[in-house]
């Protein structure tokens, strides 16, 4: 049996001749093939059971989350979660992500990817199966295909049958529910963007923006085609990620197999014949039947195989009827698969190199940025000393330098500096906006401000200065909580 | 092409039937035949896009497409509603008097920043592009100015410039004590030992003594009894520490000698008032800007500008 090297199997495969499966022998010679349409069937058990909880939660978590509100005083949305382009922020209940911050941004989608190496070593892709957007939209779109349309058999029927009145209705149903669906769907997902109640009456009322509308419109169409019409071949010929997960699965990673040396040789079974010498399989073909994306399982694992569980529950049905064991598709290990014991996961070790590897830097990509949150500043503070001139040479023969301070206010209330300068003695502020070498210096809430001033001195203390450049610090008070920042810079000199 | 299957022993999967070296084949993985639809739906998309948007050179030109869609017109669009936007702050600017711009934050800050940037484009090629000056062309970072340093003298100046020409330019000039034979070359060398000595260079003391007494006779009128100079007229103050021509004896000899007379054009006829205010602005914030009580305030040296002879 092929295991994780056949990943284009399902292709080549030729057995099972009455199973609408995606067989392409079907066109011989010719370099592109027809598209197999799949009946899934319904599947009942665990599994298909926890997949609906799934699909419930990510679904709800999808369309809820926008509508959550969060107090953020009257210069921002009051939104829990917001890619604020407008204002050039990211908005996450309490955290305020100011597009220079964007490395947290990065932070997340590294920490998405570790988790997501992390599952796949320890139980494969349980991505694929259960959470991915393309699986839990198109488990979707086929609930809704078969509460207008019936199940596997009915709809097959129908797809043959001629167009009559009942076919049409059903068909325009369906569809009419699909794109109900893929409405709401890009409808949600704008909503992600700007504030959620505003831009529902924006959208209702005609007067949102173009690009709210182009992006409804784009996730419309993508949901409607990927979801309802594509289906598995998104997962088969676009999707990247089963490409990918080979890399992180090992002999200890689970994955769901028809164990092959409990079933085989199998074979349709009589009530009354006994089970010696033959296999628990009785090749009734559940697994294939309620298969999404129309393989048959027992092949040995494929690439095309999402790992939706859904054969096992299907099989476990099956099993029980005949009175054997449940677990003949079972999720196993690959040291399990030679052996027919009646446990799939004997000897399953979750702690293992590669696993340890992917927690320890989940661990520390995640510590890194929790502590970096924690200790975040709710003021920026830079310095940057003028290039052009360096320095100036003043009537008395003094020297000048000049420094912009940037100073941002995260927070939502207006705050007050001042600035001050220390490391060459004698030294005298003067700043081009403020009188005064000790100006209080306003910010309105959530804005950065430029603040331009000088440092002189005399011609006597020229001689205090450390060569052509001195190091000194800029400090920036903020007078509300008393909070020093300080930066460091040079002042520069002619030397000598 | 094959006109039956051939089938690979290995994998049991179909090849596409063409034999390489002799043994090499390729298995047949067939594409789905929507990707195929895809692609010319991407050559349709591309046809439409010839016909909809500007495509195609022409023997005297180009396609226009549908749309009429032109990157100079969106440029040109841009442009202008840039220039709205700054309208509002520019009809303020050119109705109130500049000392009143730098008291409006907001103002101040808008002609602030396009004085640099006009500075940039039309003052930077002489003055450098920190004005940081250069020999013969003045510093305006610092606090020693030649025609005054306050926000109107600078505007001023900017408007009718330096022996430029212009009706109001500024256009008294040093004497050419050398060229015209005013002073022998000893009296220069002299005058030139004194005045250095003003501010603390080293010297010869006795011909710095010898050039008290012709400084008195010949350069006191314009340049002052205490040598502090006089921004009316355009004197440097030479008891400071800004040379424009270089403070070494050579130089300052030459400067005698030739009264060298530097000049700066009169931007009064380039630029609009509202932008003059704007440079001014810029070049008042630089740092060594002189507040508005506007007596007595910038004393100076040597600030003009070269290669010109003066009148
Ligand atoms: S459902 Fe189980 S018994 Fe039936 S064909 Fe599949 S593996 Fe065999
Ligand atoms: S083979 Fe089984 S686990 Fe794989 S996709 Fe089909 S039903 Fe799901």
């Amino acid at each position: 049996m092929t295991l994780m090297g056949g990943p284009n199997k399902f292709i080549a495969d030729k057995k099972d001749d009455d199973a609408p499966a995606a067989k392409n022998t079907a066109a011989p010679s010719s370099i592109y093939a027809a598209h197999q349409k799949i009946y899934p069937k319904e599947a009942h058990g665990t599994f298909r059971n926890v997949k609906w909880a799934v699909t419930a939660v990510t679904l709800a978590i999808y369309y809820i989350l926008p509508w959550i509100r969060w107090n953020r005083g009257p210069s921002l949305p009051d939104q829990a979660l917001l890619f604020d382009f407008a204002n050039q922020r990211l908005l996450i209940g309490p955290i305020e992500i100011w597009a220079q911050e964007f490395y947290y941004v990065t932070g997340v989608l590294v920490l998405s990817a570790l988790a997501l190496f992390l599952v796949t070593a320890v139980a494969g892709r349980m991505w694929c199966g259960y959470a991915c957007p393309q699986t839990v939209w198109t488990d979707l779109m086929i609930a809704v295909e078969r509460f207008w349309q019936g199940d596997r058999n009915a709809r097959m029927r129908l797809d043959q049958s001629s167009w009559t009145f009942e076919k049409l209705w059903k068909k325009s149903a369906t569809h009419l529910s699909w794109m109900m669906i893929a409405i709401a769907t890009g409808g949600a997902f704008v909503f992600y963007f700007q504030d959620a109640p505003t831009l529902a009456r924006e959208l209702i009322s005609g007067t949102a923006s173009p690009v709210a509308y182009t992006f409804l419109g784009i996730f419309t169409l993508t949901t409607y085609l990927l979801g309802g019409m594509a289906r598995e071949q998104v997962c088969i010929y676009m999707c990247p990620w089963p490409r990918i997960q080979g890399a992180m699965l090992d002999h200890d990673s689970l994955f769901i197999s028809y164990r092959e040396a409990r079933g085989e040789p199998r074979g349709s079974h009589k009530r009354e014949q006994s089970w010696e010498g033959r296999g628990d399989c009785v090749d009734c073909k559940a697994c294939v039947s309620v298969c999404p994306t129309g393989i048959d399982i027992r092949d040995g694992a494929q690439l095309a195989c999402i790992q939706c569980a859904l054969c096992i529950d299907a099989c476990d049905e099956i099993m029980d009827r005949v009175g054997r064991p449940r677990g003949l598709i079972a999720y196993t290990t690959m040291a399990n698969l030679d052996t027919a014991s009646v446990e799939p996961r004997s000897g399953w070790r979750i702690v293992r190199p590669r696993t340890i590897l992917y927690s320890a830097l989940i661990a520390a990509v995640g510590g890194l940025m929790l502590w970096s949150l924690l200790n975040r500043a709710d003021t920026i503070v830079s310095v940057a000393p003028d290039r052009n001139p360096l320095f100036v040479t003043l009537s008395n023969g003094g020297l000048r330098n000049g420094y912009t301070v940037k100073i941002t206010n995260k927070t939502e209330t207006a705050k007050s500096f001042r600035i001050s300068a220390t490391g060459v003695p004698g030294a005298k502020l003067q700043f081009v906006e403020f009188e005064g070498q000790d100006p209080v210096i306003d910010i309105k809430p959530s804005e950065v401000r430029a603040v331009k001033f000088f440092l002189s001195i005399g011609p006597g203390e020229r001689k205090e200065l450390k060569g052509d450049s001195t190091p000194i610090l800029v400090t920036v008070r903020d007078m509300s909580t008393g909070r020093e920042t300080s930066r460091a810079t040079t002042f520069s000199g002619p030397g000598s | 092409m094959a006109s039956h299957k051939r089938i690979d022993e290995v994998t049991g999967a179909e090849t596409t039937g063409h034999v390489w070296d002799g043994d090499l084949t390729e298995l047949n993985k067939p594409l789905p035949r929507w990707w195929l639809y895809t692609f010319y739906a991407c050559i349709v998309w591309a046809f439409g896009y010839w016909i909809v948007y500007p495509a195609w050179p022409t023997f005297n030109g180009y396609t226009k497409g549908w749309f009429g869609y032109s990157q100079r017109d969106q440029v040109a669009k841009d442009a202008a509603a840039a220039k709205a936007a700054q309208d509002k702050y520019r009809t303020a600017i050119a109705a109130m008097p500049i000392a009143e711009v730098k008291k409006n934050p907001e103002l101040f800050e808008f002609a602030r920043d396009g004085g640099a940037a006009i500075f940039g484009d039309n003052c930077a090629p002489c003055h450098g592009r920190g004005a940081q000056g250069a020999v013969g062309y003045p510093n305006l970072n610092d606090d020693d100015w030649l025609w005054g340093g306050d926000l109107e003298s600078i505007e001023t100046t900017i408007t009718h410039g330096a022996r430029s020409g212009d009706p109001k330019t500024h256009d008294t000039a040093m004497p050419r004590f050398g060229l015209d034979k005013i002073l022998e070359p000893a009296q220069i060398n002299d005058v030139a030992n004194y005045v250095r000595s003003l501010s603390h260079l080293d010297v010869d003391a006795a011909a710095a003594s010898r050039g008290s007494a012709i400084f008195a006779d010949n350069c006191a009128a314009c340049h002052g009894a205490d040598a502090k100079g006089n921004t009316e007229i355009g004197a440097p103050n030479l008891t400071d520490a800004i040379w424009l021509y270089g403070n070494s004896q050579q130089a300052v000899v030459h400067s005698i000698e030739t009264g060298r007379g530097g000049m700066m054009p009169a931007w009064g006829g380039r630029l609009d008032p509202v932008s003059i205010k704007m440079v001014t602005l810029y070049v008042h914030s630089l740092g060594g800007g002189k507040p508005e009580p506007k007596k007595e305030e910038g004393e100076s040296e040597h600030k003009d500008e070269p290669h010109e002879a003066p009148k």
